[in-house]
């Protein structure tokens, strides 16, 4: 049923019948270049949402302090709440399932001067735990450690972008920058994938700068890692997280505005789900657009076996056997929707690498392409299609009596 | 070569039943040439369908070539027709999209031939019926004359026992008939077993033997010695 020959056979009678081939074709090739576009999209959508989770760890969650805003044990509703070194010892020390954590203090108006050069940039007072909430890669040297804030030692580590603007392209690593008129030592250099902006940090041990720029043991700020604890574990440690710091700091523990926790892991989850819905959507218009292609191409086989009634009928009498009238029908079909489905990936993919070289840059679309998995399965699925769609006309096909198709009108 | 026996044929339309071969004995030896005579509706078109392994029959036997074809498979039928029947239709019958050679090759492509072989046989067995040059024309481009011998030559070209020829002059003029005549004619003087169906008195006089039909009964079966000749 196979054969090489028979293979000719069929490609005789499709290149005689060009119209007829390339009207079928069309559609089935429609339906594959409409699905990839879709899935590439798709793909584009999701990569773009995960850029936007590219700046901070996924398990992070930040915890920020307040007013408080009920009455408490007595207390008024109004005051401020502080969060303080021990607040963050006692976090670190006593909640379960925390894995880094750090303080955050931001040095006031400060001026960065190096030499001649010097700049305003975001000075921000860390524990070594930073590290690993925002997403911050070392270049050079080392990040802040135990020993600079055991020590308050005087060392910074500095964006790449501070460096380029400080340094002109001088080695950084062991020179001495002064903020505010206080010299630090440069000990190391970072990227950030969260971008610019990331990149146009310094950073300070925690306990120097507190001590250097009058802010006792205060913390802006706190941030901690969950390491790979799922949703609701995450929950869990927030609800711990927040027993120990209401108790600590008289409020109430249900008091959201006396203290914030914002977990990324939770707002990361949503977009899971919501990127789960759209992949969802696009298969099902994908899966409908073919469909609709091998609904049109069975038809169009189903005219062309009327068609080809009388041409049927003469292969039979000159000793066609039922079978290999249905393999005719079948194998068309099967070539059709094979060939043209591929022309409609090929396009469909070819469409995706050149939107995602050429389409100006989107932080919400990101790569669009397909895996070539993808592409597999949409091969399997036409090739199954085909075999669908030339079924029912190849059945017809060969109930065909030769007396009542050779009958002379 | 062929023997019918009692063979009764009614179809159905609608609720009526219509009874269209009632009883037919009919034995026709190889190497004959007989012509089938009748009123359109006395049932030769169906005696030639049934003969042709195109269509079953209700009761009685058929031996072709010793062998009893009854209650065939389309399959099995299918076998048959490929291998040892050849058919020539009034209206020709060529596939419109395929030139004189492909046409001709055709039988041979459900025998499984090898193509280069088919092709090479094609060009042979129209070389015989004079078309040769015409060998990669459509059949719109060939005259009705030329159609009819292409279609010969496409049974011709599986080397059957036996060729059925439905009303083969019916559409051509009596000239170009003639010609047709004269190619089935010499077919049949190499051995070949030739039934034609025809209305045609001249055409039927150039047969070996006639036999009439009437209301699906066999009506006059005369040996005809001139034509045999």
């Amino acid at each position: 049923m196979f054969s090489l020959d028979n293979w000719q056979e069929i490609l005789d009678t499709l290149a005689k019948n060009k119209l007829r081939t390339l009207l079928t074709g069309f559609s089935v090739a429609w339906g594959i270049f409409m699905l990839i576009i879709l899935l590439g999209s798709g793909n584009g959508l999701a990569n773009g949402v995960e850029y936007q989770f590219r700046d901070d760890a996924i398990n992070s969650l930040w915890i920020r302090s307040g007013q408080t805003s009920m009455p408490h044990q007595g207390h008024r509703p109004g005051r401020m709440v502080q969060f303080t070194n021990e607040d963050h010892d006692l976090i670190a020390a006593a909640v379960d399932g925390v894995e880094h954590t750090t303080g955050r203090y931001y040095v006031r108006s400060p001026t960065v001067t190096y030499g001649k050069e010097s700049g305003n940039y975001d000075v921000r007072a860390v524990h070594p735990g930073h590290l690993y909430v925002e997403n911050t890669i070392m270049t050079e040297g080392r990040y802040i450690n135990e020993l600079d804030v055991q020590q308050v030692r005087k060392t910074t580590v500095i964006g790449d972008l501070v460096k380029q603007a400080l340094f002109k392209g001088e080695p950084a690593i062991g020179e001495l920058i002064e903020i505010n008129g206080v010299a630090f030592k440069v000990v190391g250099v970072f990227e950030d994938a969260g971008g610019q902006n990331e990149m146009e940090k310094i950073y300070l041990p925690i306990s120097t700068a507190q001590r250097t720029y009058g802010g006792a043991n205060r913390l802006a700020q706190m941030m901690v890692t969950t390491g790979d604890a799922d949703l609701a574990e995450s929950e869990a440690i927030m609800d711990d997280i927040r027993r120990r710091i209401a108790a600590r700091h008289n409020f109430a523990e249900d008091d959201e505005r006396a203290m914030s926790i914002f977990s990324n892991l939770k707002n990361f989850q949503r977009f899971l789900n919501l990127m789960g819905g759209i992949r969802l959507f696009v298969w099902i218009i994908g899966i409908g657009t073919i469909l609709a292609g091998v609904v049109g191409v069975s038809n169009i086989m189903m005219i062309a076996v009327q068609e080809r009634t009388k041409e049927i009928g003469i292969r039979k009498a000159l000793g066609a056997t039922p079978r290999s009238i249905i393999g005719l029908v079948l194998q068309e079909s099967v070539l059709i929707t094979g060939v043209a489905g591929y022309i409609g990936l090929v396009l469909g993919v070819g469409l995706l690498e050149l939107a995602a070289e050429k389409m100006p840059h989107s932080e919400f679309f990101l790569n669009p392409s397909v895996d070539l998995k993808v592409a597999i399965y949409a091969t399997l699925l036409l090739v199954l299609a085909g075999a669908v769609a030339g079924g029912f006309p190849a059945r017809r096909a060969a109930r065909i009596r030769p007396i009542e198709a050779l009958r002379d009108e | 070569m062929l023997r019918l026996e009692k063979i009764h044929k009614s179809y159905t339309i609608g609720k009526n039943a219509l009874h269209v071969l009632k009883g037919i004995d009919l034995t026709i030896e190889e190497g004959e040439l007989a012509a089938i005579m009748g009123s359109s509706g006395s049932g030769k078109s169906t005696l030639l369908n049934i003969l042709g392994l195109l269509d079953d029959y209700d009761s009685g036997e058929y031996h072709l070539d010793g062998r009893l074809m009854k209650g065939l498979s389309e399959t099995r039928a299918a076998i048959y027709r490929s291998q040892s029947l050849g058919f020539v239709f009034q209206s020709f019958n060529l596939i419109p999209f395929k030139t004189a050679a492909e046409n001709v090759a055709l039988p041979l492509y459900y025998q499984k031939v090898r193509r280069k072989k088919r092709n090479k046989l094609a060009r042979e067995y129209l070389e015989k019926v004079g078309l040769l040059e015409w060998a990669d024309h459509l059949p719109t481009e060939l005259s009705g004359g030329q159609m009819q011998r292409v279609a010969i030559a496409r049974a011709l070209i599986s080397r059957p026992k036996v060729i059925f020829a439905d009303e083969p002059t019916g559409a051509l003029d009596s000239t170009t008939s003639l010609e047709v005549m004269d190619v089935l004619q010499a077919i049949n003087a190499e051995g070949v077993t030739m039934v034609i169906v025809t209305h045609e008195h001249d055409i039927a006089g150039m047969c070996g033997r006639v036999i009439h039909l009437n209301d699906g009964m066999i009506e006059t079966d005369e040996r005809n010695a001139a034509a045999a000749a």
